[in-house]
């Protein structure tokens, strides 16, 4: 009777697991897996192909382009993940205030979330046009003129920084919100009862209670940036100096394996991406504690 | 402090009016201010895209930008028609993306179910691998996945766009938690009526689940709807080509010049949707993205 029950119950946890399982084995596990193989081959989609062993690691150590691309990387995170996070904490202490009209504020920061990239990068690209956007033309205002914006590597950096900023400060925001909404009234009372100023609760109770917030926040836009690619293929002006220079990881990959058909150079330029983000990820879960302070339960 | 101006007296509200600037008539001005400025900075972007595809293209190019289009014109919205097939690739994006999304729920909530209301041998290591490949960044799956899908012979077809997206490690979880919260009594009183555990799933589990359904479904509609870089390889004919794809090729016009009338019409078209749906549902759209740390 129970091994008939049993038996009839593998079914049943067959059955619903079935759909679900051999997605993650065929389109996780497998790709994976195959993607590690053949970043020690040579492969251009048409002939077999061919076991090189280190070779592409190799080529990648001399490869000039993926060291612009991971320059690149970095020096869109140094200035996006600061800004974003700051402005985002910023955003957050500002949305947590009850006041008339507040929902609509919060409201309005959410929407460049839920855009598509492509949308959210070619309105900038618009609105970065050196002659008719709106940028340059507020700059005139202020009797300045304004650069070239999306045709100039470093300015066009300056361009997509500020475009990612826009489209995610309301998501950091509303990440911060949550942590926020986490931390006792008691506090705030004892404080206030101690006579402690406004800057002084932010700064010794509401930042120490936010700061798991702050490391998850940091995690996830670190993760996040270092696979940042739509509004690097998209924005830069078709033919100019940007176009040309600025690439970051992902595009660099993209374009071995979608221009170039090197499909193993790419899958090899790809784990080094993933073993960077594991990297980063570890080396952040390991300096937490030194500065996060976790609540005693 | 004055409190008279707070609408609730909850603690929210309470810890609100200790926090804020005042009740100062400056601090007042400042907050009002600042909730202006704030306002305008996110939504004049979508203004102007909006007042731009309004315009004739020889009004576009002016060096003092109008933000009322004057004469107010559709001409971009009929080239638009005419550079690529509105209808079609409306069609593709909504199919893809709403497809997608129910059986991304159907799979994710029926292996949630497994994980959270049965009891099995090797459940929490299986349960493991699943969170484990939630660590995998995209980008390490998007060459792989593009060579199976192209051995598999579903290059530039919906199954390319929607199969693979039927699985998500994230969609389980959440789905779990939920589920784990609900009371075992009701499912015992269904056993001792006689019920499987598919009726279970179908009629107890589901029903009380709504709220993490929506999350999970707005979150995924939202990621189809407007995914790029995997439709951009795998979906590049006119019969399967979705609005980012679709959007994204107007740049690069037969004139050298950028029609950007044309491109921000295109740009409304296809952010129109998205941006309804989240007004209506804000709440959900909130909470996808948020618990999904994951950005859209």
């Amino acid at each position: 009777m129970a091994g008939e029950r049993g038996l009839q119950k593998w079914k049943w946890v067959a059955f619903f697991l079935a759909p679900s399982l051999s997605g993650l084995l065929l389109f996780i596990c497998y790709p994976i897996l195959s993607s590690f193989w053949l970043a020690f081959n040579d492969w251009n989609l048409l002939t077999a192909p061919e076991f090189v062993g280190l070779a592409n690691f190799e080529e990648l150590v001399g490869d000039a382009a993926f060291w612009s691309a991971l320059r690149y990387t970095v020096t869109f995170i140094a200035l996006y993940v600061p800004l974003v996070f700051v402005l985002g904490l910023g955003l957050a202490l500002f949305l947590n205030r009850r006041a008339r009209g507040m929902l609509a504020v919060r409201t309005a920061t959410f929407l460049p979330v839920v855009a598509s990239w492509v949308v959210v990068s070619l309105i900038w690209k618009w609105i970065f046009n050196p002659s008719y956007g709106l940028v340059n033309y507020g700059l005139k205002l202020i009797g300045i003129e304004g650069p070239a914006w999306l045709f100039e590597p470093q300015t066009a950096v300056y361009a997509m920084v500020i475009t990612s900023v826009w489209k995610d400060v309301g998501y950091v925001a509303l990440l911060y919100l949550g942590g926020l909404q986490g931390i006792s009234e008691t506090y705030y009372e004892a404080a206030r009862i101690d006579g402690a100023t406004r800057w002084k609760s932010l700064r010794h109770i509401t930042l120490p209670l936010l700061s798991p917030t702050m490391f998850f926040v940091a995690i996830t836009l670190l993760i996040n940036y270092f696979q940042m690619f739509e509004q690097v293929w998209l924005m830069p002006m078709r033919d100019s100096a940007a176009d040309r220079q600025v690439e970051v990881i992902v595009s660099e990959v993209v374009k071995n394996a979608f221009s170039y058909n090197r499909m193993g150079y790419a899958s090899a330029m790809s784990w080094v991406l993933f073993v960077l983000i594991f990297i980063i990820t570890f080396v952040q879960l390991r300096l937490q504690k030194r500065w996060v302070y976790y609540e005693s339960e | 402090m004055n409190q008279s101006n707070t609408l609730s007296l909850d603690s929210a509200s309470k810890r609100a009016a200790d926090t804020s600037i005042g009740d100062s008539w400056t601090g007042k001005f400042a907050r009002y201010g600042m909730m202006v400025v704030l306002i305008v900075v996110m939504v004049l972007p979508f203004l102007w895209m909006l007042s731009t595809s309004l315009k004739p293209q020889q009004y576009i190019l002016q060096t003092v930008p109008q933000l009322i289009p004057d004469p107010l014109s559709f001409e971009s919205y009929t080239k638009l028609a005419e550079r690529i097939d509105l209808v079609r690739v409306f069609f593709n994006s909504f199919f893809v993306a709403i497809v997608g999304t129910a059986g991304q729920i159907l799979v994710s909530a029926m292996a949630a179910f497994a994980f959270a209301r049965m009891q099995w041998r090797g459940r929490d290591v299986v349960f493991v691998l699943y969170l484990a490949t939630m660590m995998i960044p995209s980008v390490a799956l998007v060459i792989p996945q593009f060579i199976l899908v192209r051995q598999l012979g579903w290059m530039n077809s919906y199954s390319a766009l929607i199969i693979p997206a039927l699985f998500s490690a994230f969609g389980t979880f959440l789905l779990r938690q939920s589920f784990l919260g609900l009371p075992k009594d009701f499912e015992e009183a269904a056993f001792v009526d006689g019920a499987n555990y598919f009726t279970i799933f179908w009629r107890i589990v589901l029903p009380l689940s709504q709220p993490a359904l929506a999350t999970l479904g707005v979150f995924s509609f939202m990621g189809l709807w407007n995914a790029y870089l995997w439709p951009l390889f795998v979906a590049r004919q006119d019969a399967v080509m979705t609005l980012p794809v679709a959007l994204a090729t107007l740049q690069s016009g037969p004139r050298s010049l950028t029609e950007w009338n044309m491109v921000m019409a295109g740009s409304v078209i296809a952010v129109l949707p998205i941006l309804v749906a989240y007004l209506l549902a804000q709440r959900w759209f909130v909470q996808g993205v948020v618990s999904s740390g994951i950005k859209g």
